[in-house]
């Protein structure tokens, strides 16, 4: 579904994804740990060219996603749903204007059909009661299952998703987890989770990568990663502070 | 050890404000050349652009209100005890009504629509920027500069002039107000002469220009809002730069366009 080949990109001198390659099988779910600033970010949108590499090549359900045109890149947008850190919800419209906000831009349904499906992404997040409430009256965990709600609506056949659970609490962050897992699972879909949270890696992931120094250093499942004996490893993943030399 | 003097310091910031200043007038120009290549294509957002255009209407026509009503009020008082000394007091409507309709009326709308309408485009673009709003748009394959800056341009080219004919009549019942506490004018009188001095060449290009200034405002609003950076002090910047800028070339542009029209038409 995702191949990356050698993907660099730096601001000005400093270099933050350096040769990055991975793959990434259809209905795989991959989740991709590493320090702060490691580039983590960077990856994601380089994906979908919010952020333009400076060389590599990016392969998307067989599309050379560096060579589409701004056209055939918007048709493969539509087959992908990105979640935010932020969850990024329209703020000047409503929960059901903001999932509305892609349906009737990219398809023809009736507004009948639109209100069906608005009705059942919200069921599915556990937040019917929320459809006409505006972003600012949603807490942290609603705005990022509403944020999560607008990637699902148009069935993508990817997912990226940007810090899913940061900043909520431990249970709503399990909840947001699961929720990510049964989607998954119901949609068929393949995702790609940046997040710093162990937790909701355990429940999602397939298989997990580590970026440093702005490359792929480690690849396994996660018991795997977690019980290596590699210091940064071990430093990344336990409780206790081993200082680095 | 630091080797900068304070002469090298000086011109290195004269040379860093040079360098923006030439970064955003490339900017703006890039802006109105996407502008233009995207207004004709559809979709065309009409709804998108009669939310703007109600907002924008509604949200300066106040302040509009009370500075046209209180410009031509003051501009009669003024020039009354001015005419008086010359015995041409009979003139005033028609001098205060050509001063409204061709320069005040417009500039004064524009500069107000400016301080009022760029800063909150500046702000709400920004803010969308900085909450990767507009990243989530573009990522939705919707583009977020056909539905976010094409709208508020087209919405403000088309509202200022509205707006100016509001404030023209606005400011000749000011004018007229203070006529009658001066002078014992009847409202017939007033109006006759405004309309005997005042005519369709006057108003045609005085309301033509703001056409222009709608534009400069609403395009400099949304570049400033649009390529904001640095989080909340990015938003803070782009806002306030953006009625600084636009309320500066305003009056440049209106400079030239009176220009352009006194060489056109000479009469005028």
């Amino acid at each position: 579904m995702v191949e990356i080949y050698n993907l660099k990109k730096a601001f000005n001198s400093h270099i933050v994804l350096d040769d990055v390659s991975l793959k990434v099988d259809r209905g795989e779910n991959l989740v991709v740990f590493g320090r702060s600033g490691t580039g983590k970010s960077v990856l994601l949108k380089c994906m979908v060219r919010l952020m333009e590499p400076d060389s590599g090549k990016i392969i998307i359900d067989d599309k050379d996603v560096l060579s589409l045109d701004i056209k055939e890149l918007n048709n493969l947008r539509k087959q992908i749903g990105f979640l935010f850190q932020s969850a990024a919800l329209y703020d000047s419209m409503s929960v059901r204007q903001n999932l509305e906000f892609p349906l009737i831009r990219h398809f023809d349904f009736s507004p009948e059909e639109r209100e069906q499906k608005i009705i059942s992404v919200l069921e599915k997040v556990s937040l019917l009661e929320a459809i006409d409430k505006m972003p600012s009256e949603l807490s942290g965990g609603m705005r990022k299952r509403i944020g999560l709600a607008r990637s699902i609506i148009t069935e993508p056949k990817l997912m990226l998703y940007d810090e899913p659970t940061t900043g909520l609490d431990p249970i709503t962050s399990k909840e947001i987890s699961y929720l990510i897992l049964e989607l998954q699972k119901s949609l068929n879909m393949t995702s790609v989770v940046v997040t710093h949270d162990l937790l909701c890696a355990e429940i999602i992931a397939d298989r997990a990568i580590v970026l440093n120094d702005g490359k792929v250093q480690y690849e396994g499942s996660i018991p795997e990663l977690t019980s290596s004996n590699d210091p940064f490893l071990k430093n990344f993943f336990s409780h206790e502070f081993i200082k680095e030399n | 050890m630091n080797n900068k003097t304070p002469t090298s310091a000086y011109l290195n910031s004269i040379e860093n404000r040079l360098n923006e200043f030439f970064i955003m007038i490339a900017g703006l120009w890039t802006f109105s050349v996407q502008f233009f290549r995207y207004v004709f294509v559809p979709p065309y957002e009409v709804y998108e652009i009669r939310k703007h255009m109600n907002e924008l209407g509604i949200k300066t026509l106040p302040i509009v209100s009370v500075t046209g009503f209180i410009i031509g009020l003051v501009l009669a008082m003024q020039t009354q005890p001015v005419l008086a000394r010359f015995g041409a007091e009979a003139y005033l409507p028609g001098s205060v009504g050509i001063s409204i309709v061709r320069e005040l009326g417009p500039v004064i709308t524009a500069l107000i629509f400016a301080g009022r309408v760029s800063s909150g485009i500046g702000a709400e673009l920004g803010s969308m920027r900085v909450t990767e709003q507009i990243d989530a748009m573009e990522v939705s394959a919707v583009d977020p500069f056909k539905f976010l800056v094409v709208t508020r341009i087209f919405a403000c080219t088309f509202i200022l002039p509205i707006l100016t004919v509001y404030v023209i009549f606005i400011a000749l019942a000011g004018a007229y107000i203070a006529v009658v506490l001066v002078q014992n004018m009847t409202i017939e009188y007033y109006t006759n002469a405004v309309l005997y001095s005042v005519e369709f060449g006057d108003a045609i290009p005085g309301v033509a220009k703001t056409f222009v200034f709608g534009y400069i405002v609403g395009l400099v609003g949304s570049y400033k809002g649009y390529t904001a950076t640095n989080g909340t002090e990015g938003v803070g910047r782009a806002s306030t730069t953006a009625v600084v800028v636009s309320s500066l070339m305003i009056l440049i542009f209106d400079m030239i366009l009176v220009k352009i029209t006194l060489w056109l038409w000479p009469t005028f």
